[in-house]
């Protein structure tokens, strides 16, 4: 039976005096590995030229602000209750007065940590968010010594407040697109 | 000052030059074949330390200097530390009786650009290029390792197979020339004709015995490192690695220099005629200028072959070696004396297959040795 015409039958036969040679084989060898010498390097030299992700590229999370620098998120729990990996851990607490500027809504998370050694990436938290408070970037977790290092606490995932780091933010939410 | 002091000068200073300039070689060796290999597979090879990675090799050095270093209990200690030398000793020794340059004036002082132009420079070669093999052997056995000790004898074997049909090889060069010397021997090739005109087979013989004897891929198998780990210098860690890994870069370099020398007309720059500048000191630079170019284009040939051809076998290596190479290189001799003999005894005018092209000339020349000696 035959599934592909790559297949082809072993040939036996003795080998001819020029095989037996080697060196027509050894030449023509070189010749194709000399031909490589001129062809384009598929290399991308990485930190100074990056290969750019996919518009969907599930990287990173972060929690988002509002336009006005405020967290969004409420710490209902919901992307907690969503993740298969059981990565997300938060600590509620209520909104002071005073703290207007701070926090969108009465309630806040105090405490919002994600495991990145657990998560998997399926961003299934961003869709379960009803505040678009948590969304997955465009960057991954960098190397790190410790498994500590790789609990990202509050301060890691926040996104940098758009009214004093405009820039900061923007480049955070991928409008700045990343130098190639 | 006495002549004798400034020729002792004059000779010190040719050897410090050529030391460094085989060092200096045999380092940016290193760098040519990882951008040759990276270039041959597509890759971009080492780009990071200065600019192309060009001061890759002194990053390499300094990390092979910082490294720790090893030395097995097991191990005796003695040879374990004389392995290493003895295979960079000897491979920088072979430079001394290779002629880089005519004689030319430099400084107001005419000199050969040869450091010794003994009577027996090409046995010389001979005898320094097998000791090369007991660099290995010692630190094989000293290792105290089957990997080490196996790949010892592998490379002391491969080293005799080799080295036969190599100085059959070279003993039709040496018929047709008429003399050991090895300014002899360019000077001979200036006046004729490169002998690799005369003697294709003996430099193809040549050529893969060398391979062979720099134990360059497809024939390295003392450090194959899929069958034996890394080999002779398995158990070795910090500079003394290095040693074994410069030895080898020197190694090529020398042999690269043996080939021109033997076979492509030394520092003979074709199609120009140095005997009628009268050894000014440009042609003595341009001369050894082009010596290195024919050395490096050799370096280059190994290197290529390197990543091209996948190791031999060990029972190949033998097969080729003595049934292969032996023959052939004996055959090649003994058609080499037959026809020196009959065009020398005919004094056949114009000879069938350009063996030797002025008979006479090669008389004259073992006449003017006889007088030296």
């Amino acid at each position: 039976m035959q599934l592909t015409n790559k297949n082809k039958p072993v040939d036996r036969r003795p080998m001819t005096v020029a095989e037996k040679l080697y060196i027509p084989a050894i030449i023509k060898g070189m010749g194709i590995t000399f031909s490589h010498m001129f062809k384009k390097k598929p290399t991308i030299s990485y930190p100074e030229e990056q290969r750019p992700f996919s518009a969907v590229f599930r990287g990173l999370q972060i929690l988002n602000r509002d336009e006005e620098g405020r967290e969004r998120c409420t710490a209902c729990g919901l992307c907690a209750l969503a993740c298969p990996a059981e990565a997300i851990t938060m600590e509620a607490a209520e909104r002071q007065a005073g703290e207007e500027h701070l926090y969108r809504e009465e309630k806040y998370a105090a405490r919002y940590e994600i495991n990145m050694l657990r998560c998997i990436f399926c961003g299934l938290c961003e869709e379960a968010c009803p505040k678009d408070a948590i969304y997955l970037s465009q960057t991954f977790a960098p190397a790190n010594y410790g498994r500590k290092g790789f609990i990202y606490k509050k301060d890691d995932l926040l996104i940098p407040d758009p009214t004093t780091d405009p820039e900061g933010y923007a480049k955070a939410k991928g409008t700045i697109p990343q130098s190639k | 000052m006495a002549e004798w002091v400034i020729t002792l000068i004059e000779k010190f200073a040719l050897v410090a030059i050529i030391v460094t300039v085989s060092l200096v070689v045999a380092m940016y060796s290193t760098y040519a074949e990882r951008k040759i290999a990276a270039f041959l597979q597509d890759r971009r090879g080492p780009n990071r330390a200065g600019p192309f990675g060009l001061l890759q090799p002194l990053a390499d050095g300094v990390k092979l200097f910082m490294k720790e270093e090893i030395i097995p209990n097991t191990s005796s200690k003695f040879l374990f530390i004389a392995g290493p030398l003895l295979a960079m000793i000897t491979a920088t020794m072979t430079s001394a009786v290779i002629p880089w340059g005519p004689t030319s004036t430099m400084f107001g002082h005419t000199m050969p650009l040869q450091i010794a132009d003994i009577n027996i420079g090409v046995l010389y070669i001979f005898g320094v290029v097998s000791l090369g093999v007991y660099g290995i052997m010692i630190g094989g056995w000293a290792s105290n390792n089957k990997f080490s000790l196996l790949a010892a004898i592998r490379g002391a074997s491969q080293m005799i197979s080799y080295e036969l049909a190599m100085g059959l090889s070279l003993l039709a060069v040496l018929l047709i020339v008429g003399d050991l010397r090895m300014s002899v021997i360019v000077d001979y090739q200036i006046q004729h004709g490169w002998n690799v005109l005369y003697q294709p087979l003996g430099f193809f013989i040549f050529f893969i015995c060398a391979l062979a004897e720099c134990n360059r891929t497809p024939f390295d198998l003392p450090e194959a490192e899929n069958e034996l780990n890394m080999g002779y210098h398995q158990e070795y860690s910090s500079m003394k690695l290095g040693f074994y890994l410069f030895a080898e870069y020197i190694n090529m370099f020398i042999s690269g220099v043996v080939m021109a020398t033997l076979f492509f007309g030394g520092w003979d720059i074709p199609f120009f005629n140095e005997a009628a500048h009268g050894g000014a000191w440009w042609v003595g630079l341009l001369s050894f200028a082009c010596l290195m170019c024919k050395a490096f284009f050799s370096i280059f040939l190994f290197m290529w072959i390197r990543w091209t051809i996948p190791r031999f076998r060990f029972d190949q290596l033998m097969n080729l070696g003595w049934r292969g190479l032996l023959p052939l290189a004996l055959a090649n001799m003994v058609i080499t004396a037959g026809l020196v003999l009959w065009l020398n005894n005919d004094a056949a005018p114009a000879p069938q297959k350009g063996v030797i092209s002025q008979p006479s000339q090669t008389q004259q020349v073992s006449l003017t040795n006889a007088t030296h000696q």
